[in-house]
């Protein structure tokens, strides 16, 4: 079908006003698809940037591989050390901020008077709203001579630093989306709870808290990717060796391993660290996946 | 009736509520701790000469005004470059839309994008926007990358209120013969445009507090530059050199001045966003 064809058939000529409107719906179209576009440009670029290396350096070297030394005149790119470190640290972050978030959201959710509730709102938001390097200032400045000095080693930019830092950043997000999931648990299930005999507290941890449950779960994978995607606040108290991870050493995240080359590196180097950035991306599309299998499960409750 | 509860469900109870005063009363204090800390440790240092001087080596001082300028420029043109799209996008997945796989796609899409953690953002916008385009290191890729990172937002915010607005205002103006951009336009855009703006306070505190994407997008200088001079050349911004200062030069005064001024944005946009809120639940109450 050829363009005159196309005019004549949508009515265009008789009705200028509709071609205009078309023209506009276009527009509109192709403003939604930047998004669609942008994911596409992420996801090629890292692709076709990460892989490389990947198959240069051997994945099982290069994934399993306990020697990070990109510098060193035998340069050696294992990421285990990353990889696992990106691991306890979110897995020590979701330990600990987990359940201080949880009972705070269900004390907000159900036993806060609505004056308490709305300072803590604020409270919450100023608490997201904090910039990730001030976290990492005021972990150096604290944290890091606390834990020296608190449990005697040599230093204190640790592992412990960067996972209470995680810890107190992921609570905002995992505080707000628990309590919407409370929130939005029927009044019906509560007073059912109630009229068979069940106390106030009883009610909101046996009967409303499971019924939240989806929600609450969101909450913590939720707070799983913002700790594992966090870089500079963990970059200014994590210590940034490449050693495996342990709890009184000296750590670097995969985010951090990025940050703290990417402005001196070059070859093969360079290539790595685009690799690490793919596996990072993969662990966030995995959080995703995840994410978007208990929306979906939610929705059809 | 008398209730008869056993000793051990009464204690369990009371156990379950100190977990949430404890938990309360830790974040409480935890925010209080953060605001009173910075403040009190940075804000002696905010003097009108670190606000208003460029860093000189000369006379071995330094001073924020270029950092201040950059943040400034940055959030103006990310808003200017993301506001059309995010609402555009909004637009028509609320109006215009009538195929469900691709409002899925697009939401779909918003929602990986929000999920993407800043490094990666930086990492991708080196190489689209300094590399591919050949922008350089530099605030415009530096405010580029900010408009992917924060599309979502606004995408989300207008979506959001646009689904407020009632339909008859919609059916109304049709019927008066209005064709669907005039009704966007006229009726349907003024309507909503408290949740543009919430948008809008979002996305700049985003802005203000984002670091990662920026350190490898626009670097690290510390110049004065007027707009578009500065837009094409490296500049950092307040957080990007509050990292440089403390990390990278052990400057904890500047550092902490720094963190008190951004603290006390953080906490204006906060404000804000909430009052906000109150008038759109009012507006939508009525």
């Amino acid at each position: 079908m050829n363009l005159s064809q196309y005019i004549a058939e949508k009515g265009y000529k008789d009705n200028p006003r509709r071609l205009v409107e078309d023209l506009i719906q276009l527009v509109f179209l192709i403003l939604g698809l930047v998004a669609v576009g942008s994911v596409l440009v992420i996801t090629v670029y890292l692709v076709v940037s990460g892989l490389p290396a990947i198959f240069k350096i051997g994945p099982v070297e290069f994934l399993f591989g306990t020697r990070w030394a990109s510098t060193a005149s035998e340069p050696a790119f294992g990421i285990l050390p990353f990889i696992l470190t990106s691991i306890y640290g979110t897995a020590g972050a979701i330990i600990i901020g987990v359940p201080i978030g949880f009972f705070a959201a269900v004390f907000l959710a159900k036993m806060a008077p609505k004056k308490v509730r709305e300072v803590m709102e604020l409270c919450i938001g100023v608490l997201a709203g904090i910039p990730s390097v001030v976290y990492g200032l005021v972990g150096m400045t604290i944290l890091v001579p606390g834990i020296r000095i608190l449990f005697n080693v040599p230093d204190g930019a640790t592992l412990l630093a960067a996972i209470v830092v995680l810890a107190v950043m992921i609570l905002p997000s995992v505080i707000n989306v628990s309590l919407s999931a409370l929130q939005a648990v029927p009044r019906e299930f509560e007073e059912a709870s109630l009229a068979l005999g069940a106390t106030s507290t009883e009610t909101y941890f046996r009967v409303t808290v499971p019924a939240a449950k989806s929600g609450i779960f969101t909450a913590i994978v939720l707070g799983i990717g913002r700790a594992i995607g966090e870089a500079m606040a963990i970059m200014m108290v994590a210590g940034n060796v490449a050693n495996m991870p342990s709890i009184f050493k000296s750590v670097r995240f995969l985010t951090t391993a990025v940050a703290s080359e990417m402005s001196y590196s070059s070859g093969l180097q360079r290539e790595a660290l685009f690799s690490i950035a793919l596996v990072l991306f993969l662990f966030i599309m995995i959080i995703n996946a995840i994410l978007n299998v208990l929306k979906t499960g939610g929705k059809r409750k | 009736m008398i209730e008869r509860i056993s000793g051990k469900r009464k204690a369990w109870c009371a156990m379950m509520r100190t977990f949430c005063i404890i938990s309360l009363v830790l974040v409480t204090a935890l925010t209080a701790f953060m605001l009173i800390y910075v403040l009190v440790r940075g804000l002696p240092h905010v003097t009108p000469e670190l606000l208003f001087t460029k860093p000189s080596t000369l006379r071995n001082t330094i001073g924020i005004l270029p950092d201040i300028l950059n943040t400034i420029y940055i959030v103006i043109t990310t808003l200017l470059v993301v506001l059309p799209i995010g609402v555009g996008a909004a637009i028509y997945l609320n109006e215009y839309a009538t195929n469900k796989k691709v409002v899925e796609m697009i939401e779909f899409a918003a929602e990986t994008l929000s999920g993407i953690p800043s490094i990666i953002y930086g990492l991708v916008g080196m190489l689209v926007f300094c590399q591919f385009c050949s922008f350089g290191t530099s605030l415009l890729a530096g405010s580029l990358t900010l408009v992917i990172m924060n599309l979502p937002t606004i995408m989300r915010t207008t979506q959001e209120s646009l689904k407020t607005v009632p339909e008859s205002y919609r059916e109304g103006a049709f019927a008066l013969g209005a064709g669907k951009w005039r009704v966007i336009r006229t009726v349907v855009l003024p309507t909503c445009i408290n949740g543009i703006i919430t948008g809008c306070i979002l996305s700049i505190g985003r802005i203000l507090s984002e670091s990662a994407a920026l350190l490898f997008t626009a670097g690290f200088a510390h110049n004065v530059n007027g707009f578009f001079r500065g837009m094409g050349s490296a500049g950092a911004t307040l957080t990007v050199a509050l990292y440089v200062y403390a990390s990278e030069r052990g400057e904890f005064d500047i550092a902490f001045a720094i963190a008190a001024i951004l603290m006390i944005l953080t906490v204006i946009i906060n404000l804000l966003t909430t009052y906000m809120g109150k008038l759109m639940e009012r507006r939508n109450g009525q």
